[in-house]
């Protein structure tokens, strides 16, 4: 909550003006009943309609007056909430983005996007209300019992009696609702996710004739949401009803008192009525004073969740570091790494059955300039790790990597990043123009992204699209079919001409042909880059100048195609396989 | 093959149309009709109660009188005592009565998700390869949360407005039916004020959340991009863009807040200025002797009771548009066409023996682009058919017709020599089994789902099908097992693993016919030769039909078809199309190169 206030610091001058104009429209809100009852008491009995007509215009005014300065004072409260919420989810988005991959890793893409949308939701409605409340109704409730204690003391006294078991019955209901509404808010969570599973698998549902069976499973996920949301509707709903006996009880009271008052000469009957309507406002403050604190609560619960993020520490900042010299361009030296430093608890398939075991274990290669690096290895072995490392989108836990001889952790992340073009595997394209996502914000020629084109073997089909470069992709390119999209991802890798290519998995929707005339011009065209090509299919990478075996993070192989047929044995094996061997699907 | 439909279209219903959906509701409503009418009688009893309260506070206060000395205490102990009462009595029913509603809304909702959800597993394949996930859920959560909502607060906020409106009026007619004519100046004025509001405020609150959902979209493309942006150092671009959304989603939040913060201060006006034109009125007319001061007070009350629902109105009434916006969304998915219903006198394909054709099929996904055309295969019983060709070749299209999942413009589909389309749609989906691409598995146990398939299988089935497709061993290194709960949050399982999962769940099948669309794509080549026995195992005795890429796997095919441009190219055994030399030698080759 701190935090909140700290970025609603600039606006203390505006907030201050505000809440003076909120101040100013509550005690004309006040100041309504107490007239009511001084024309009725004083004005009435002497008789004069003049006086009555000049009390009525009084309490005309103070109404538009109220009306005026509550209207401005919350416009400026919305204004006030619009710019600190803007500066607030701008600087979360900052944060976000200059994160380390291990630090998005752990706080969760999902939960980062509702801390972005949801939380900084909260927080808007917060400042927002908290400014116009929370002026508004502290100040009608002390305010209508002071005036009340200053009209009729002890008619006040016997309406406070009250106060303590209203706070009590919305205490004590608001906290046996509030986990009745997670409890329902999860049951629905759980109605979504099967349906969205029913969707995703509707074939293999149909197929395998189970309908009934899902429609069972529905039907008890329904009841559920049911039962849930009547059991919290039906706690909430009594909030109402006692509230509203606790208060008439109360006015009774306060006919009681009041009647022996005006018997003992102490009060008059005009008093009763203006009470009554304070009563009114009172009460209202009250229910204003309980949703600001529920509003409170959410609001600093969501407000940890941005602090949480915004004060992670900066992780992956340039050191200094040594330097060598040697004749190579991309060095790894003896590289340990696991994605699990110190959380132990999820079980992975990249640790197996040892908790503690390293993504990628003890490797070293080394790279001249313009040469190929093919990696090739099973699902989960750390192929795409050695990626990831190279671009530092983590550090290793042991060993050196180096590029040029400077290790990477030495090299700022702007400067480093401008070496590369990347594919990752199921990399994403954005929704915007086929060039855009080619030249993807930087200063890229048209002429640039047409010859990247040209070599990732996508111009073909760009060239039958009616609007070329400037067709429009759908949200996760949903118009573009797998082989489109990674033709796309290759162009906007190439279009920078980078001094290293990384392509992991990038060409397996190709067919073999595409496949073989993408490696065609990469040789051709960039004879200079150096390129990491991590596959599956052995013929996308035999061909590379060093070839690289990984089995459970471990190297198996190293070395040329020729050497490795003779030395090493899955390579063997792997390559019998898919080059000739007699497998079936 | 996609068209998406926009979603939530913001068109405005026709007085006709809504019509339909009240009487539709309304039949939903019906099935409680009991309920619904005790809720009417509570409902009126209640208010009528609170409504004798602001009576008998008058009289009471008029007991008092406004002399010293004067009072007469046993009558105002006997008003009083009256309203404690009242009260009690007016809560208690109240309370009732909200749960009343609240069950009677629950179990309208129930139903009508039930027949929502129930209607969703008819609906063929087609709907849901032309409508997007989010939007199908949107109407089974937020439409139908929309609907609920109104039923249980607004229709008996309109009940009992009704009655507190009706009710106030006739007792401050009964009181002083001269000061009634003050409402007839605040209440037009209100009206006209909360309309002109309502229909300003709520296309502002609409663009609100749709900018709001835009933010929330673009977050999510980007943070999922993350490691794209980063390296290639994107981070200004997208945080300028960033800023362009945010500035939008606070924008229009300031907008709709603009107006929208209005409403209070508006109806609190107009509150005031009835209570003063009241209260003037009031003690004229007292000091002409026409009304006691108890009177006075109890108009007061009354005209605060009175003057509530009809500024509400305007809002409940944009509220049930709205209600009746999703109703009528949530009614369009109940009403879509289902999968045509099995012939009259379809049979069921009994003792398949797995012998399948296909004769001059014809079909496309719209009628004006056509994806597959004069297709003609033979599969005999217990061959191996290997389809290949370039993506967007129709590779996939020929899977959805063999299962009926869409039915071809033309030409015939046979098994053992019967039409496909004369058979019983399970008895035909039973006959086959599949491994797809797209592993799909549901929130449940491992257990449960490989054993989704199949009634009654035993736990040594289930075992025996994992060691089969080779994933036994990873299953027992997980803390639980078998017992280990698949979801998207816990374990992380690989696309590999899952697909041995489903592969496994295939092998507890025991139908004649198999098909696989790039079946083992996601797993490498070493896990792949390991399962291979167990897939020639899967794969023996029956028809199968194997779509994939990795063209050393399907060598060995009886008939290899390649498919370009929907139509068959080539058709014949991997020897054979060597020796042709056209498009399969070509793609074959390639792979060497």
């Amino acid at each position: 909550m701190k935090m909140i206030f700290s970025y609603l610091r600039p606006y203390v001058p505006r907030m201050i003006l505000g809440l003076s104009i909120k101040f100013t429209g509550t005690i004309m809100d006040l100041l309504i009943p107490w007239v009511l009852s001084y024309t009725i008491d004083d004005i009435v009995p002497l008789g004069d309609v003049k006086l009555i007509f000049v009390w009525g215009g009084v309490m005309f005014l103070c109404a538009v007056t109220a009306f005026v300065t509550n209207v401005t004072a919350n416009r400026m409260a919305s204004k006030v909430a619009r710019d600190a919420t803007e500066v607030i989810r701008h600087d979360l988005f900052e944060k976000i983005s200059y994160m380390s991959c291990r630090q998005v890793d752990e706080f969760t893409i999902p939960s980062l996007e509702s801390r972005l949308t949801n939380d900084t939701y909260h927080i808007h409605r917060m400042i927002g209300m908290m400014q116009r409340l929370g002026v508004r109704a502290p100040i009608l409730l002390l305010g209508g019992i002071i005036v009340t204690l200053a009209l009729e003391p002890v008619l006040s006294l016997t309406l406070i009696l009250m106060l303590p078991f209203i706070t009590l019955l919305v205490y004590l209901i608001s906290k046996k609702g509030i986990p009745l509404f997670t409890e329902s808010q999860r049951s629905v969570d759980k109605l979504v996710r099967t349906v969205r599973e029913n969707i995703a698998g509707i074939r293999v549902i149909k197929a395998l004739s189970k309908t009934a069976y899902e429609k069972e499973r529905f039907g008890k996920v329904n009841s559920e949401v049911v039962k849930n949301e009547s059991r919290a509707g039906i706690t909430m709903a009594l909030t109402n009803p006692a509230m509203n006996l606790l208060l008439n009880l109360g006015l009774t009271l306060v006919i009681i008192t009041g009647a022996y008052r005006i018997n003992a000469g102490l009060t008059k009957s005009g008093e009763i009525i203006a009470f009554l309507t304070y009563f009114t406002i009172i009460l209202n403050a009250m229910l204003s004073i309980t949703r600001m604190f529920v509003m409170y609560s959410k609001g600093s619960a969501s407000a940890d969740r941005i602090r949480e993020v915004l004060e992670a520490p900066d992780d992956l900042v340039a050191e200094s570091v040594s330097h060598t010299n040697d004749e190579y361009h991309i060095t790894f030296e003896n590289v340990t790494f696991s994605y699990h430093k110190s959380k132990s608890s999820a079980v992975c398939f990249d640790n197996g059955r040892d908790e503690k075991k390293n993504t990628l274990e003890d490797i070293s290669f080394a790279l001249r300039k313009g040469e190929t690096l093919g990696i090739i290895g099973a699902t989960g072995s750390g192929k795409s790790t050695i990626a990831r490392l190279l671009l530092r989108l983590y550090d290793p836990d042991e060993g050196v990597i180096r590029i040029s001889g400077n290790d990477l952790r030495s090299i700022p992340q702007d400067e480093l990043h401008t070496k590369f073009g990347v594919v990752f595997q199921n990399d994403i394209l954005f929704a915007d123009t086929i060039a855009s996502n080619i030249s993807f914000g930087r200063e890229i020629s048209q002429e640039q992204i047409e010859k990247a084109a040209a070599c990732a073997q996508a111009r073909e089909f760009i060239d039958q699209l009616p609007l070329r470069y400037e067709h429009m992709l759908a949200t996760k390119s949903s118009n573009l079919s797998g082989g489109q999209k990674q033709r796309l991802l290759i162009a906007r890798a190439l279009a920078a001409d980078p001094e290293i290519l990384i392509l992991d998995d990038s060409s397996s929707a190709l067919d073999y042909k595409t496949d073989s005339l993408l490696r065609k011009a990469l040789a051709e065209d960039f004879g200079n880059t150096t390129t990491i090509i991590i596959a599956q299919r052995i013929s996308s990478i035999m061909h590379a100048d060093r070839i690289l075996i990984l089995e459970d993070g471990k190297m198996l192989g190293y070395g040329t195609h020729t050497q490795l047929l003779e030395t090493c044995e899955v390579y063997r094996e792997i390559y019998e396989l898919q080059m000739g061997g007699d497998s079936i699907a | 093959m996609q068209s998406p439909v926009p979603v939530g279209e913001k068109r405005k219903l026709t007085m006709k149309e809504t019509l339909k959906i009240m009487s539709r509701l309304w039949k939903y409503l019906y099935r409680f009709k009991w309920y619904g009418l005790l809720a009417i009688v509570l409902s009126i009893t209640s208010n009528l109660l609170s409504l004798v309260g602001p009576l008998l506070s008058g009289r009471a206060i008029d007991a008092i009188g406004t002399r010293p000395g004067a009072v007469d205490f046993g009558k105002v102990f006997y008003y009083c005592i009256l309203m404690v009462i009242f009260y009690i009595l007016s809560s208690v029913l109240s309370y009732i009565l909200s749960i009343l509603m609240i069950r009677i809304s629950q179990k309208v909702i129930f139903q009508m998700r039930s027949d929502v959800l129930n209607k969703l597993l008819d609906l063929p394949v087609r709907f849901f390869d032309s409508h997007q996930p989010g939007e199908i859920i949107s109407r089974i959560s937020y439409d139908i949360d929309t609907v609920n909502a109104s039923l249980s607060n607004d229709l008996l906020q309109i009940f009992t407005s009704l009655f507190t409106v009706v009710g106030s009026l006739v007792m401050m007619l009964y009181i002083s039916p001269a000061l009634v004519l003050v409402f007839a100046v605040t209440v037009p004025v209100s009206i006209l004020l909360t309309k002109y509001m309502t229909g300003k405020v709520r296309p502002l609150f609409r663009k609100r959340s749709a900018k709001l959902g835009e933010l929330s979209g673009f977050t999510e493309e980007i943070i999922s991009g993350q490691k794209t942006i980063k390296v290639y150092n994107q981070e200004k671009t997208v945080i300028r863009k960033f800023d362009e959304k945010n500035r939008e989603a606070v924008d229009s939040y300031y907008k709709a807040d603009y107006y929208g913060s209005m409403i209070g201060p508006s109806i609190n006006l107009i509150n005031n200025l009835s209570l003063a034109l009241v209260s003037m009125f009031g003690a004229l007319l007292y000091l002409f002797g026409r009304l006691t001061l108890g009177n006075l007070s109890s108009f007061v009350l009354y005209s605060r009771k009175f003057s509530g629902p009809i500024n509400e109105a305007a809002n409940i009434l944009s509220e049930l548009q709205s209600s009746f916006a999703a109703a009528e969304r949530v009614f369009r998915l109940i009403d879509e066409e289902p999968e045509p219903r099995d012939k009259e006198d379809a049979e069921a394909l009994e003792n398949v023996r797995g012998e399948v054709r296909m004769e001059d099929v014809h079909f496309g996904y719209t009628p004006e682009k056509p994806v597959i055309q004069d297709l003609n295969i033979k599969a005999q019983e217990g061959k191996l058919v290997a389809i290949v060709g370039p993506t967007g070749a129709g590779k996939t299209t020929i899977i959805n017709l063999l299962m009926r999942f869409y039915d071809p413009d033309s030409g015939t589909i046979s098994i053992d020599g019967k039409n496909i389309m004369d058979v019983t749609r399970e008895s035909l989906w039973l006959s086959y089994s599949m491994v797809l691409q797209d592993t799909w598995l549901f929130h449940g146990t491992i257990y449960d789902n490989i054993a989704y398939g199949k009634k009654g299988v035993s736990k040594e089935d289930v075992i025996a099908a994992a060691k089969a497709a080779r994933i036994h061993n990873y299953i027992m290194q997980l803390p639980d097992g078998y017992d280990t709960v698949l979801s998207d949050d816990g374990i992380n399982i690989s696309h590999g693993q899952k697909q041995l999962l489903t592969i496994a769940r295939a092998m507890l099948l025991d139908s004649k016919m198999l098909i696989l669309d790039e079946a083992t794509s996601n797993v490498d080549t070493r896990t792949e030769q390991q399962i291979q026995k167990a897939m020639r195992e899967l794969m023996r005795g029956r028809t199968c039909f194997v779509i994939a890429h990795r063209l050393s796997t399907i060598r060995n095919a009886d008939t290899i078809l390649v498919i370009k441009d929907g139509r068959i190219a080539e058709q014949g055994s991997h020897r054979e199309l060597i020796r042709l030399g056209g498009v399969y030698a070509e793609m074959y080759n390639s792979q060497f190169s």
